[in-house]
């Protein structure tokens, strides 16, 4: 699994952190989002998964390879 | 309740679309119909009024999922053609174009459509906005004029009266509360509001009913106050809130009171679900039905709407949440904010424009807001109680 960001997009909801705080945090300054692991280990993909469906702003892509 | 072996979904918005999604993440390998109203495939609305109206981004950018990502949902897709009526017993839809589908769950998610003023339908220059091709339109007249009122006080009338401006247009705002956003976020902040809309140069003309539109050979020409003042206007918002798409299910026997009523797992009858703006629920901890007008509800509510068609029993209780974006403001609010709650800064300060505030009521937290400050906000949200005082009033 491969994780995007779209900073522009993102509004600083902040609920990837809540469902994924090893993968996912936000700047102090303005909320946007910091992806920590873009590449992120298989015991964290449903709740990656889960972040990416439920942001706000659909600023998380997701690429899986099949 | 085993697992369907077909999900309608009627509604191909944020709500919709997260409940397709949601199906298949936890597992739902039947068919899968998503009926959408509109011709475009699931785009997101909060940038309607800001990124897409300021053009900004090209209408495609709105889109909520890349083509891709739409294909492995193995969803079939069925658009420009608006539900006109259910048949709760067969739990079958009817379609404008005449198609009539039978699923074993059906979910409603046709969300809302926008009140209008009385004369509004015959003039041109006048606006609603919910759809994408609302905010095109919209943008259009927009660059061939130079004076807009926009009438409504609320979060999408400040939103478009912040993203006219920025486009160099002279902007009035028109509403019965005091300040932009007085009846959810209280005077404090919406006090605050006032000053930056006005700072920014939005004329504000607040605390007064508008009466009606003034027009010439059809096209609009201004916005009549209850006082009989007339504010010139080459275009026209109006922006007084939205009413549950709940007409086509007139007939079907199903409990329509502002919105579609629900128990609290958002059920409205066997086999016969609701999600996003439409839905009325029952919420378990206040006992009392809800109806909440925002984003995340309609992925939230989807996806616990998504468990229990696939045979959970969760009753949906979200901590309400909505941000907006004005000018160079970026409030973020977690929990129910009313307008006579006391409210404290406990992060950062008003007058620097970067802060936390909770509201509470009754000694208890009920809302945290944030204004330029949005991970220490979110950071507080667990504080807030689970007794959300009158929740959804009319907006």
């Amino acid at each position: 699994m491969k994780i995007n960001v779209d900073e522009a997009k993102c509004c600083g909801a902040g609920q990837c952190v809540l469902l994924a705080p090893e993968v996912f945090d936000q700047r102090d300054d303005d909320g946007v989002v910091i992806l920590l692991e873009a590449e992120p280990s298989e015991h964290l993909h449903a709740a990656v998964r889960e972040a990416a469906a439920v942001c706000p702003a659909a600023a998380i892509e997701l690429s899986e390879s099949t | 309740m085993t697992a369907p072996s077909g999900v309608l979904v009627v509604g191909a918005s944020a709500a919709g679309l997260s409940t397709a999604e949601a199906l298949r993440r936890k597992g739902y390998q039947g068919r899968l119909t998503v009926l959408g109203a509109e011709p475009h495939l699931p785009y997101d609305r909060p940038p309607l009024s800001k990124q897409v109206l300021a053009g900004a981004w090209d209408p495609e950018r709105a889109r909520l999922r890349p083509q891709a990502a739409l294909s492995a949902l193995e969803a079939e897709f069925l658009l420009a053609d608006p539900a006109v009526g259910l048949d709760t017993e067969t739990r079958t839809v009817h379609t404008a174009s005449g198609r009539a589908l039978r699923a074993d769950a059906v979910v409603v998610a046709t969300g809302l459509g926008p009140r209008t003023l009385a004369g509004q339908a015959g003039l041109a220059g006048v606006h609603t906005l919910r759809t994408l091709d609302d905010a095109v339109a919209l943008r259009a007249d927009l660059l061939a004029s130079s004076r807009l009122v926009v009438v409504g006080d609320g979060v999408l009338g400040a939103e478009i009266a912040a993203t006219a401006r920025g486009m160099g247009l002279a902007v009035t705002m028109a509403g019965p509360r005091p300040a932009p956003l007085a009846g959810q976020l209280g005077p404090v902040v919406a006090g605050l509001l006032a000053d930056l809309h006005t700072e920014r140069g939005v004329r504000l003309r607040l605390g007064a009913g508008v009466s009606g539109l003034t027009g010439h050979h059809g096209r609009v020409t201004g916005v009549r106050l209850d006082s009989g003042e007339v504010l010139p206007a080459d275009v026209v918002v109006v922006a007084v809130g939205a009413d549950p798409a709940t007409g086509w299910l007139a007939g079907s026997g199903l409990r329509v009171d502002n919105g579609l009523v629900c128990d609290s797992r958002c059920r409205a009858a066997e086999g016969i679900y609701a999600a996003g703006d439409v839905a009325r629920w029952r919420h378990v901890t206040l006992d009392a039905l809800i109806r909440l007008e925002n984003r995340t509800n309609a992925t939230e509510q989807a996806t616990v709407v998504a468990a229990n068609i696939l045979g959970d029993d969760q009753p949906y209780r979200p901590v309400p949440y909505f941000w907006t974006d004005q000018f160079d403001a970026r409030i973020h609010v977690h929990g129910t904010p009313s307008a006579d709650a006391e409210v404290t800064v406990v992060d950062g300060d008003l007058a620097g424009r970067r802060f936390v505030a909770v509201y509470r009521r009754d000694g208890a937290i009920t809302a945290v807001l944030g204004w330029n400050m949005p991970k220490q906000a979110r950071l507080r949200r667990g504080q807030i109680g689970d007794a959300l005082p009158d929740l959804a009033p009319a907006p």
